[in-house]
């Protein structure tokens, strides 16, 4: 009943809205740098300085603990940075402030807006990651690297931040505004302690029921392919088995989170 | 930006619109139909629960309808809902403004999701901040606004993007009577541009006053439809006599009332219960009554008394009026809207 536009003009409107929105998401974390600063580093930060450095000094930890850790805390940061960019505004921005509502109505498929939260998510990862790279070298005076480890340190960055992004979307979309609180205790602190940042895998051996506890925390890949890339003197899991389990939690999480998405944004 | 589809069309096409939640055993929306010309103000006008916000949400993308078809500027809003939210823009009944930012760069970050052009953007959020009596505020964060003042910027934002079809949502709910005001004085200038305006309202004044059509809804359905001057021409007679006695009475107290020369009908009065519970029975409460006058409501006050007092009830209170849409709805309903 109506003249169809082009559906490469539509394609093109689409993606402007998506870039719009991103750029909506860019330009409030530029202008609040020192609080997202202040929200994804200082965890690992101190993570690093009380293991890495306190307890190095001190004696308690063997040396050369330090150099499997950091490994371990920039999976931590990746994965985490991308869930909490995404859990806790999309708990809000459903459930109470409906900022969300406004993106929705934009001139996008919804996966659209999905997808944009994602991406953002991502980015978000990448740059807290790298920050701590120099903080690492601040603190812990070197840290271990392998510029023939960077193919393999990059795909475990990236598989990170979208296992973390997928947690974000399924957390921020299940979670009822009224359990907040509980997003923190039953999700973030297990997911902290099981994710094998501060301890390798294979070492677990001796505590069996703990080794098939961290086997099922996609984080366990995460750190454990980081430390294929930095230190693979250090035992740990084949690489290609934490890139083939990341891909494989990616799409259940992606897959659940975007459907609870829809259930959100679509009554 | 409006331009892109044609414009002969009616602005939004509903026809037996049905929406089904799996766990209610009402349907929300019970097949409602209707067409609204381009460049009119539509009221949607019904108590809470009517269905009015899921009539709005299926128009707006936002509820999937379960049933039949709506199209809003020409556009399927189930088969292409990209293209209908370029149509159409909301103004929700809670401030949903983006609170990290500025109310200016709410303007202007919702017009580049729509695709507005950069200069065009900034030029159009300040035109549209000043309208709406905001330019000196347009820096301030949306946390520091009342409700009146967010919603003003809501509707600017909402025309931020030049839409064919606004949605209002109970525009003026919650709001002081000066911001009401506003609001109202900005919604009749906006019926001089060809924007198409349905907004949903449990406020009589408010639909009478603003729209052109009115629609009334109750549990689902759309119960009459037309001009507020017809719907209340429709209404027998010429003026109401709301009587109040102080205890309750039996249907002989009505048959006599209904008995008296200049009475067209007698309509007992129910209370609306705000959760959409039955109201209990008439007979229980004191009486309240509505007549429907044919001739001067005055004249009647003594006579409806000495009816009352031949059946041992004692006048409590008399209200004369003409009738309004809130008549109609009681006419059609027999509670009243709130």
């Amino acid at each position: 009943m109506s003249a169809v536009a082009a559906p490469w003009v539509d394609r093109a409107t689409e993606w402007r809205a998506f870039r719009a929105v991103l750029h909506r998401d860019l330009y409030v974390t530029w202008r609040e740098l020192p609080a997202f600063l202040a929200q994804v580093i200082l965890q690992p930060l101190f993570l690093l300085f009380v293991f890495g450095k306190v307890l190095g000094s001190l004696d308690l930890t063997r040396p050369g603990y330090a150099d499997l850790l950091f490994p371990g805390l920039l999976a931590l940061t990746s994965v985490l940075t991308a869930m909490q960019t995404l859990a806790f505004p999309l708990v809000a921005e459903f459930g109470w402030t409906k900022e969300i509502e406004d993106r929705l109505m934009a001139p996008m498929p919804t996966a659209f807006v999905a997808a944009e939260k994602v991406l953002f998510a991502i980015v978000r990862s990448f740059v807290a990651t790298l920050i701590m790279l120099p903080v690492g070298v601040l603190i812990l005076g070197s840290i271990p690297w392998r510029w023939s480890g960077l193919p393999l340190f990059v795909a475990g960055l990236f598989l990170g931040a979208l296992v973390g992004a997928g947690f974000g979307l399924l957390m921020g979309t299940l979670v009822q505004p009224q359990r907040i609180n509980l997003l923190f205790s039953l999700v973030f602190t297990p997911l902290l302690f099981t994710g094998c940042s501060q301890y390798p895998w294979p070492s677990l051996a001796r505590l069996r029921w703990f080794q098939v506890v961290t086997a099922a925390n996609p984080m366990t890949y995460v750190s454990e392919s980081l430390r294929g890339a930095l230190v693979p003197s250090v035992p740990h899991i084949p690489p290609w088995i934490c890139l083939l389990v990341l891909v494989f939690a990616i799409c259940v999480l992606m897959t659940v989170g975007v459907k609870g998405f829809y259930r959100r944004a679509i009554d | 930006m409006s331009g892109e589809l044609p414009t002969d069309g009616p602005a939004v096409e509903v026809v037996d619109l049905v929406k089904r939640y799996p766990k209610s055993p009402v349907n929300a929306v019970d097949g409602v139909s209707f067409s609204v010309p381009a460049g009119e103000v539509f009221g949607l006008l019904g108590p809470n629960g009517a269905g009015k916000t899921t009539t709005v949400g299926m128009l707006t993308t936002r509820v999937r309808p379960s049933d039949g078809h709506a199209l809003v500027g020409g556009v399927d809003v189930v088969g292409d809902p990209v293209g209908a939210r370029k149509q159409v823009a909301v103004v929700p009944q809670r401030s949903n403004l983006d609170r990290s930012i500025s109310i200016r760069d709410n303007l202007v970050f919702h017009a580049a999701y729509h695709g507005v052009p950069a200069r065009e953007r900034l030029e159009r959020a300040d035109e549209l901040l000043d309208q709406f009596g905001l330019l000196d505020r347009s820096g301030d964060k949306p946390d520091f606004f009342s409700g009146g003042q967010s919603q003003r910027v809501m509707i600017a934002r909402a025309l931020m993007h030049a839409p064919r079809v606004l949605f209002l949502d109970e525009p003026t709910t919650g709001l002081d009577p000066a911001a009401r005001l506003f609001v109202w004085d900005r919604l009749r200038e906006l019926r001089e541009s060809d924007v198409t305006l349905i907004l949903t309202t449990h406020d009589m004044d408010e639909a009478a006053l603003l729209a052109d059509r009115v629609a009334i809804m109750d549990h689902g359905r759309l119960l009459a439809l037309d001009t507020p001057e017809a719907l209340i021409d429709s209404l027998e007679g010429e003026g109401t006599l709301e009587l109040a006695a102080d205890l309750p009475a039996d249907g002989a107290v009505l048959e006599a009332l209904a008995g008296l020369s200049g009475v067209a009908h007698v309509e007992p009065v129910q209370m609306h219960t705000e959760n959409g519970e039955a109201p209990p029975p008439a007979d229980s409460q004191p009486l309240r009554v509505r007549l429907y006058l044919t001739g001067d409501a005055a004249l009647l006050v003594a006579p409806a008394a000495a009816v009352l007092s031949e059946h041992g009830l004692a006048l409590q209170d008399v209200k004369l009026g003409t009738p309004t849409l809130e008549d109609v709805f009681i006419d059609l309903t027999g509670r009243t809207l709130r």
